[in-house]
């Protein structure tokens, strides 16, 4: 007799709409946000790390270690809980503003892991010969032409492989939104799963999509490295 | 008014290291002078100061009546008139080559796609490249390349150009198609500075050389007199080494 016999699998299948159009859709969502802003405020952050300006370079390098010393689901219920008095100074209101559970994780997001894609993007653009920087500028362009254009394209480009790796782990860290009750695709299953007192099944289904996701995904990036070294 | 004037320049990297030594010169209009000497000596580091590239500490650079050294100096302006081509190239790896030769006309001169890209044709044309245009770099050779390099330089529309050792990063039998577009360009009047040890090109289309050691100008004579008679011992001991090849 098999140690699944009393598992009950129909629940998934009924539960599949819920699980994937509500649940799936969110975390993929935050997903694609927090790493296309994590990406864009990584690249400033490296920058400005990067810059010769006198204070910058100190103030970049603080953000990104504060991020990084920091376990993740403490950021979360940090900012969740500040947010409204941040929000409420920045805007000069009266009271501490409302911010929801989902703009509150979608910043949180955004700004923790552009600490991560920071270090990634610093990497890339110290990796760009000088020889580029120089050319750039000998046909004219200014400093922010010149990343725009010469630098900042290969860097971006150099650095995609680690760039989607980082993404696999964001999206499975995205599944700490749990602690603020959102339905995010573990969060969904969770809730299918305690409400049929069939928690097992669902964990293991969930655990199993998790893997085949993030299992093709870095497949996929493997491939992409290959033809990157190719083409170079 | 020469094109080019350079006048008791001192420039150190860090605190310690002086890499130029009260360097004084100058190049004319039409003029070609040739910059020569030992590795190290500061021939690039002397070329780069020209369009800023290196920043100086004493002295003043005048290209074309534009102060180089004057904070008031609007840079990037001033090196969209000054070519400059590297020993390595340096074309953007990422943009196929008509692409490399618009970004500067369209981002620094503001002209139209179709204006850059006529540009472009004609110059990939005239230094033999046309058919490579949708090509990126990675994909020709390095003759190729610094070709397209001095092209990209050119469509610009410079009023001198700056070659640091154009040929040294090249195979022998590509340094003559990247040497003949350089002397053509010479020979129509175009005002340039080069660094090379191509004394075959000095010979051929050089008014003037300039030889360096150690972050000096130490001699700075007409193309016949310093092949002829080198007047200092470094300058003949660089000659009779280079010459035996
Ligand atoms: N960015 C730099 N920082 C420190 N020293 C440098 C730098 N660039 C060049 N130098 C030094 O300055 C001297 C002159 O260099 P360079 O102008 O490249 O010489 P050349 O082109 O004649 O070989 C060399 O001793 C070199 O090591
Ligand atoms: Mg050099």
């Amino acid at each position: 007799m098999s140690v699944f016999s009393d598992f009950d699998f129909n629940i998934i299948a009924r539960s599949l709409p819920y699980l994937f159009r509500e649940g799936m859709t969110f975390t993929l969502t935050l997903t694609a946000i927090a790493t296309i802003g994590g990406v864009l405020l990584g690249t400033l952050i490296a920058m400005a790390r990067l810059s010769s300006l006198p204070v910058l370079p100190a103030i970049a390098a603080s953000y990104v270690n504060v991020m990084r010393a920091l376990p993740l689901v403490l950021v979360i219920f940090l900012f969740y809980f500040l947010m409204p008095y941040i929000g409420q100074w920045i805007l000069h209101t009266d009271r501490p503003i409302t911010v929801g559970a989902l703009s509150s994780t979608i910043i949180t997001f955004t700004l923790f892991e552009a600490a991560y894609f920071s270090e990634i993007m610093r990497a890339g653009i110290q990796s760009i010969p000088r020889g580029q920087v120089a050319a750039g500028y000998a046909i004219g362009l200014t400093y922010s032409q010149m990343m725009r254009y010469v630098v900042l394209p290969q860097a971006f480009r150099n650095m995609l492989p680690v760039i989607f790796t980082q993404m696999i782990v964001l999206f499975q860290d995205t599944s700490l939104v749990y602690v603020l009750s959102i339905t995010d695709f573990l969060g969904a299953a969770s809730k299918v799963g305690q409400r049929d007192g069939r928690l097992t099944e669902m964990y293991v289904f969930a655990a199993v999509v998790y893997f085949i996701i993030s299992l093709t995904a870095s497949t996929l990036v493997k491939r992409l490295q290959a033809r990157i070294a190719i083409a170079r | 008014m020469p094109m080019i004037s350079i006048r008791n320049i001192n420039k150190w990297y860090g605190a310690h290291f002086q890499a130029l030594k009260d360097c004084t010169t100058s190049v004319e209009a039409g003029e070609v002078v040739v910059v020569c000497g030992p590795s190290g000596s500061g021939k690039s580091t002397l070329i780069k100061t020209i369009n800023a590239l290196e920043p100086i500490q004493g002295g003043e650079i005048v290209v074309d009546g534009v102060e180089v050294t004057s904070p008031k100096t609007n840079l990037p302006k001033l090196r969209a008139r000054v070519g400059m081509v590297f020993q390595h190239f340096e074309l953007f790896p990422h943009l196929r080559i008509t692409d490399n030769l618009c970004l500067g006309q369209q981002k620094v001169l503001g002209r139209s796609r179709e204006e850059a890209m006529a540009k472009a044709m004609s110059l990939l044309e005239r230094v033999g490249l046309k058919d490579h245009a949708e090509k990126y770099p990675g994909q020709l050779s390095g003759g190729q390349q610094q070709r397209v390099a001095i092209a990209r330089a050119l469509v610009m529309d410079p009023v001198c150009m700056l070659f640091d050792e154009p040929t040294s990063a090249l195979d022998p039998e590509m340094i003559n198609e990247v040497l003949d577009v350089m002397v053509e360009l010479a020979k129509e009047g175009m005002t340039m500075m080069v660094v090379t040890h191509e004394m075959g090109f000095a010979r051929k289309v050089a008014h003037r050389v300039i030889f360096m050691d150690s972050g000096e100008i130490v001699e700075d004579a007409l193309k016949e007199e310093f092949f002829a008679h080198p007047r200092s011992e470094r300058a003949r001991l660089f000659l009779s080494k280079i010459l035996q090849h």
